[in-house]
């Protein structure tokens, strides 16, 4: 941008032709139907309840205050309780975490075994992991109720932990397998010469290189099980339900008069950590996202 | 021979047996979760299992004897469903008591009697062909223009992609409010009544209330959800062309609409069909966006599959019919699968 603002304007007056003009404006306009829902999030939220049954969403906050921030926060209603979304922030926070962090050890460790131990079988594995990946939740949710009933952490926080770590296997593998792959393999070999094993490689090699990677996994799991909604529902139980779930309880219900700030509020709160997330690390976020696709 | 055969199987079950080690989680993910549980699902479809959701909650009292099962308890009737490991009760239900053939699916798929099923259909159908044809154009174009050397082009990048990362749930919320008749609507016809346009003070833009209409709202939440999705892998599909074509289509002055048309769209066909497998995928099991924005109303207006499946489950007590009903969710996922799956083997094949 520095260099643009160097060079002479004079010098290139067929840049800004009547292409060039529609071009700006397309994408000028794009950009505001998709900005004018964040603005009408935050611009509700930030009025009083006075001025939101005025209507006209789109008029500026004329006397802004958080408020409605601080009630969506510590004492909406969800229906039952009226403890706010602070509940599920911790719950979302106490589901995510230990999800991550168990999903990216075991796929790590698999998309290495992948790429540089095959065995007899380990391909197709990989094959159906990837297929799976597919197939509706729908299809398999009430065979994993019994099976987590029956390992007695289903209605648990252990129990959506599980149900995350195993749906996080076959992005997440994909992802370190490719990656592993694509290392020079005479790393490996060298290591190998020199007596290293399996895990020697992997803790002492292996992992140090993958920090960029890692840092995708992380972003990418931290957004998916922060927005994911069904498997809380299911899984976690009503006690354990994460802030998705208790923002639809406090939008949707029932009872009550219909305060917009308090709820705009409340969706901010939810969409702030996956929003801070893709905001501060933009390009990793588009390569976790792309990474399923580009290969696949 | 056999004995040769295996000694060699037996002696290579522990060599690199780390990395089998290693491979335990994903084998069990494949062979239980996403092979065992999807078989499971399948027979079971053919059973009238039922289910009583206050029981499924707690750990059940008639756990020790299969015969209880077919007994009235104080709640209804209670069937043996989830304790195939008591082999028993299993075959009972198969063969005798529960095993009821195709019927699950002549009740799912008979749409006189269960037009709620046949709407759901339809709602998707539409849905996926009317969003698929959307987010690709406007993806399309929208990667096209942004791959002008426009400037600020990773502050409009960011701005098509940060909806993505939203939830379903903040994505639905918000729209619910926008779309809602205090919504866009109040602002439309205010501003009408302030600028004295007749039309516009009355401009009906209510979407949610009317049946005919809703799927139009689910589209427009759903789209600005992931139209940036697709922009972002077509603009990597993009920037994956060599740049050589550009000069040679300059060269012979062709236009640029004409090589974008003619010669980047066939040479991204890759990219194309992934998204569309990822995309179409992700469209079966619509879920979490239809329960916040309209939880499947006015009436049944909204419904999809993926929450018949959840409702017939969870809320009816009706397990056999919600596994008919997964299971065709299944086969349609599969009829996507299938031809991507030729189209990527094929390929590889030809290298």
């Amino acid at each position: 941008m520095t260099k643009s603002i160097v060079t002479p304007r004079g010098q290139k007056p067929n840049r800004i032709s009547a292409g060039r003009i529609i071009l700006y404006s397309v994408l000028v306009v794009a950009a505001v139907y998709y900005l004018l829902p964040l603005y009408v999030m935050v611009a509700t939220s930030l009025k009083d309840l006075d001025q939101v049954r005025e209507g006209n969403i789109f008029a500026i906050p004329l006397r802004a205050s958080f408020d409605a921030w601080v009630k969506a926060w510590d004492t909406a209603c969800t229906g039952l309780y009226c403890e706010g979304l602070k509940v599920g922030f911790w719950k979302s926070v106490q589901i995510t975490v230990p999800s991550v962090l168990a999903s990216i050890a075991i796929a790590s460790v698999n998309g290495y075994a992948l790429s540089y131990w095959r065995f007899r079988g380990s391909e197709v594995f990989f094959t159906i992991l990837i297929i799976g990946s597919f197939i509706p939740y729908q299809v398999m949710l009430y065979p994993l109720v019994i099976i987590t009933r029956e390992m007695g952490i289903f209605g648990t926080l252990p129990g959506v932990i599980f149900i995350h770590s195993i749906f996080g296997m076959p992005i997440l593998t994909l992802l370190f397998r490719n990656y592993f792959a694509a290392l020079p393999v005479e790393l490996f070999k060298a290591a190998r010469v020199d007596g290293a094993g399996f895990w020697g490689i992997f803790f002492q090699i292996m992992l140090p290189m993958s920090i960029p990677i890692l840092v995708v996994a992380v972003i990418l799991q931290v957004t998916g099980i922060w927005n994911d909604f069904l498997f809380g529902v299911i899984f976690a139980g009503t006690k354990n339900w994460p802030m998705t779930v208790q923002l639809n309880n406090i939008v949707n219900t029932t009872q009550g008069v219909k305060e917009h700030n308090v709820n705009m509020a409340a969706t901010i709160l939810t969409g702030l950590v996956p929003l801070t997330i893709y905001f501060v690390s933009g390009r990793y976020f588009v390569r976790g996202i792309a990474a399923g696709a580009v290969k696949g | 021979m056999t004995t040769a055969k295996q000694r060699r199987w037996w002696h290579g079950l522990f060599r690199n047996l780390n990395a089998k080690i290693a491979a335990i989680p994903m084998i069990f993910a494949t062979m239980v979760i996403f092979v065992g549980c999807s078989l499971w699902t399948i027979l079971y479809s053919f059973t009238k299992s039922k289910l009583l959701p206050v029981k499924l909650f707690t750990p059940p009292v008639e756990f020790q004897f299969p015969i209880s099962l077919f007994n009235r308890s104080e709640d209804g009737w209670f069937t043996w469903v989830g304790f195939a490991y008591q082999w028993n009760g299993f075959e009972k239900l198969i063969v005798t008591k529960n095993f009821v053939g195709l019927a699950q699916y002549d009740r799912l798929l008979d749409a006189t009697r269960n037009a709620r099923w046949a709407d759901s259909v339809e709602n998707i159908l539409f849905y996926g062909v009317f969003s698929l044809t959307f987010s690709f154009t406007v993806g399309f174009i929208l990667a096209a223009l942004i791959d002008q050397k426009v400037r600020f082009e990773n502050a409009f990048r960011s701005i098509y992609l940060y909806p993505f990362a939203l939830s379903f749930v903040v994505t639905g919320v918000v729209w619910q409010w926008m779309l809602s008749p205090d919504g866009i609507q109040d602002a439309i016809n205010q501003f009408g009544a302030w600028a004295h346009i007749g039309f516009l003070e009355t401009l009906p833009f209510k979407l949610m209330a009317s049946g005919d209409t809703v799927i139009f709202a689910l589209l427009l939440a759903g789209l600005w959800q992931g139209t940036g999705f697709t922009m972002v892998l077509m603009l990597a599909g993009m920037r994956g062309i060599d740049g050589e074509i550009w000069k040679a289509a300059r060269v012979d002055g062709i236009p640029k609409w004409k090589t974008y048309i003619f010669v980047v769209i066939p040479m991204m066909r890759g990219v194309f069909i992934t998204t569309l497998v990822i995309a179409a995928s992700g469209i079966v099991r619509l879920y979490d966006l239809v329960v916040v924005l309209t939880a499947g109303g006015p009436g049944f207006a909204s419904e999809v599959p993926a929450k018949y499946v959840y409702d017939y489950m969870f809320a009816r007590s009706n397990l056999g019919q919600a596994l008919a009903a997964s299971s065709m969710m299944l086969l349609t996922v599969v009829i996507i699968l299938i031809p991507w799956m030729y189209l990527e083997y094929g390929r590889k094949k030809q290298r």
